[in-house]
């Protein structure tokens, strides 16, 4: 792909000629985050959530590679050793919670890129490819953080791991086989960490290559922009380096001094207290919750309260549980089908005023309500809540912005980036 | 046909959740939960300030080293210590002496087998040794204990919600049950007759369910004789141990600032340094 203008890699010395001849892989780097590689020019702070979703991926592989020299993934052992890291072994204590907390950072970037990628329709044509893979890396994500969670042994690992394997047994008649050789077992136990701790190892590196093919599908049609415009000329575009990795570092120094001053300063601030109890499978927690970056998930599994069935009759149909199960799963899934439920040319959400509405004053209202309540006892006022908030959030991608899209009348685009910029058309304008 | 599976989907799933939301709804009404003593009388933490709370927090040593009197004396009669080893007390200011001299001296000894016969013995603790527990297994505790499992205290502080002051507030909140009221008011035993405490339990509305099966620890003032001479009322007591606990469950806390506070000042220098360069590049790019 790229476009005409794109800088092509001249290496300069005898060694780096000899290598491309070879083996071009500095002129691949070159080209996917080099000079090489032409960007938007008016890229605003929400592009750079990319770069540090990659940054935390490599936090967690780093760190997660020295714990895992000294974690011992037994049922006996397990919740010692860790200790043993917090404690005893060089460092330990900083590579813990470095991995603990930067699991929270990695989930609240990505999500912020997600948002970014949902208000400025970085989903639409012709980069839908892009978004199914990125759909693709957050579901492994949320895999990977529910494996890792289970590996201290703790009363929250142990009951967390039993209440999200048991959405299995919802399933009708398979369920509860399924369930079991899953688990390797009736509950969790020694079979179920082990081969959750295999499978937390893998599949960072699963996602990682998932990564690759995102930023692939990503250089084909290249970078959105807030304009939501494609990119016309040259004058709207920089080189991603210098432009983009300056910009980038800044950012990331940002993003690693919020980093730090939890890890160092509130470390358990994002944690569950029970996870420093040794997990005890006679002794069931008063409630259960997931890590954060679950509940607004966990709050719809719990909004179901109401069997599908014929009224009268007494015969069920699909039970309140499978339902919450079914929804739970639809709400991420959903996002597979977002690029053809959102009909609208228009990409960006500033040229959309009501797109614009919805998505401020409902679907982001709905999630932080989601988010609290997914916390809370199943009280009546939290249950209310979170009914409202789930059946928006529903109504929001399945019913609302495929009619949004049809009545719309969006603003007027500018005719170019440059000119959104500059105030200029881009056939006149200057840098 | 997409849109109109999604557009059946999402009626059918924002359907369920509103006829659910009616249902909640009218059983709220029907029948309205009914106030638990659990619920209205359960306390928050007292507030209470630590030498080591706050970004630049330090443990109190001698604080410390009072907690560990406290714990040594009182606690360790029940409540296992298991995460912490003898060479730990290093960080509460001992020597090496004093460490082994705290180790050797320790009520309960480390069991072992006796090197003749092959029988289980015991044998004093070393500083290697992690402090040995006062049961030998749950069913010992238990039996000498009510049914009842002292947890270990290693990372209580940690365990609980707000855990020091939780530790403080549990130890300080033992009350006469009979005529009880909570700071709005409101008598206990007025609202829930049947909350009374059973046999064998003590009233704390510090503990989650309000009845602990621990009696009160800390008794009366001097139950310990501390060696900096401090006094030993009940509260200095409280405060001790939790500060000790506190240490027990984060003991390089101090590294943890400490380190926190470099890698801080390296990345706002970063920072700064990452922001002007980003200037200097786009100054003359209008973006």
């Amino acid at each position: 792909m790229s476009f005409p203008w794109a800088q092509e890699y001249k290496p300069q010395g005898t060694v780096s000629k000899w290598v491309d001849e070879r083996l071009p892989l500095p002129r691949l780097v070159y080209n996917a985050v080099g000079a090489g590689y032409p960007v938007p020019r008016n890229l605003n702070y929400f592009w750079n959530f990319g770069v540090l979703a990659g940054v935390a991926l490599v936090i967690q592989i780093v760190t997660g590679i020295v714990l895992a020299m000294h974690y011992y993934a037994s049922i006996d052992g397990a919740f010692n050793s860790v200790e043993h890291i917090m404690r005893d072994v060089n460092a330990g204590w900083f590579l813990r919670y470095a991995h603990m907390n930067g699991a929270s950072f990695f989930f609240i970037v990505v999500y912020i890129h997600i948002f970014r990628g949902l208000f400025y329709g970085s989903y639409k044509a012709p980069r839908e490819m892009i978004w199914l893979l990125g759909v693709t890396i957050f579901l492994l994500m949320m895999a990977t953080a529910f494996m890792g969670y289970v590996l201290p042994w703790g009363q929250m690992s142990f009951w967390g791991a039993q209440v999200i394997t048991g959405f299995f047994s919802a399933i009708p008649l398979v369920g509860e086989p399924l369930r079991q050789w899953l688990l390797g077992g009736f509950a969790p136990d020694q079979a179920a960490l082990n081969r959750f701790f295999s499978l937390h190892y893998l599949m960072p590196f699963v996602i990682a290559g998932v990564i690759i093919l995102h930023i692939w599908a990503l250089h084909i049609p290249g970078s959105s922009n807030p304009t939501g415009v494609s990119i016309k000329g040259e004058q709207d575009t920089v080189p991603f380096h210098p432009y983009y990795t300056a910009k980038d570092g800044f950012g990331l120094g940002i993003f690693l001094i919020f980093f730090v001053a939890v890890t160092f300063f509130a470390p358990n601030m994002l944690g569950h207290p029970d996870n420093y109890i040794p997990a005890n499978p006679l002794s069931t927690p008063a409630h259960i919750v997931p890590e954060w970056y679950f509940l607004p998930f966990y709050a719809i599994l719990k909004a179901f309260t109401v069997d599908f069935g014929i009224p009268f009759t007494g015969i069920i149909i699909v039970p309140a549980k499978l339902m919450g199960v079914l929804a739970m799963f639809g709400s991420i899934l959903l996002l597979f089908f977002l690029p053809w439920l959102d009909t609208s040319p228009v990409r960006s959400g500033h040229y959309r005023p009501l797109f614009r509405k919805f998505f401020w004053f409902g679907l982001i209202p709905s999630l932080i309500v989601l988010t609290y309540c997914g916390g809370k006892p199943p009280y009546t006022q939290w249950v209310v809540l979170s009914q409202i908030a789930a059946a928006y959030y529903f109504a929001h991608f399945l019913i609302i912005l495929p009619i949004v899209s049809r009545i719309e009348r969006p603003l007027p685009l500018p005719n170019s980036i440059t000119e959104a910029v500059t105030g200029k058309p881009l056939e006149t304008a200057a840098a | 046909m997409v849109r109109l599976v999604a557009f059946l989907v999402g009626l059918f799933f924002s359907g369920m959740l509103l006829i659910g939301l009616g249902d909640t709804v009218i059983k709220a009404i029907q029948e309205p939960a009914q106030p638990s003593a659990e619920y209205e009388f359960h306390e928050t933490p007292l507030a209470v300030s630590f030498a080591h709370d706050g970004p630049f927090g330090k443990y109190d040593r001698g604080q410390l080293q009072r907690g560990l009197k406290v714990y040594s004396e009182v606690c360790a009669a029940c409540h296992s210590l298991k995460l912490v080893a003898f060479r730990d007390f290093a960080a509460l200011g001992y020597n090496e002496d004093q460490v082994k001299a705290l180790a050797k001296a320790w009520k309960t000894e480390v069991p072992s087998i006796n090197p003749e016969t092959g029988e289980p013995a015991s044998r004093p603790a070393i500083p290697a040794d992690k402090i040995p527990s006062p049961f030998a297994n749950e069913t010992a505790a238990r039996a000498a204990n009510n049914n009842a499992l002292p947890p270990d205290l290693s990372l209580i502080t940690k365990a609980r919600a707000d855990g020091t002051a939780y530790v403080y507030s549990l130890l300080m909140g033992y009350r006469d049950q009979a005529g009880y009221k909570n700071t709005e008011g409101k008598e206990l035993l007025k609202e829930f007759p049947d909350a009374a405490t059973p046999p064998g339990l003590h009233f704390n509305p510090w503990f989650a369910n309000l009845n602990i099966a621990m009696a009160s620890p800390i008794v009366g003032d001097d139950q310990v004789t501390y060696d900096d001479g401090t006094k030993a009322t009940k509260e200095q007591m409280a405060r001790d141990v939790s500060a000790f606990l506190a240490w027990t469950a984060e003991p390089k806390m101090e590294n943890r600032k400490s380190a926190g506070w470099a890698a801080l000042g390296f990345l706002i220098i970063f920072t700064v340094l990452a922001w002007m360069s980003y200037k200097t590049i786009w100054a003359d790019k209008k973006h």
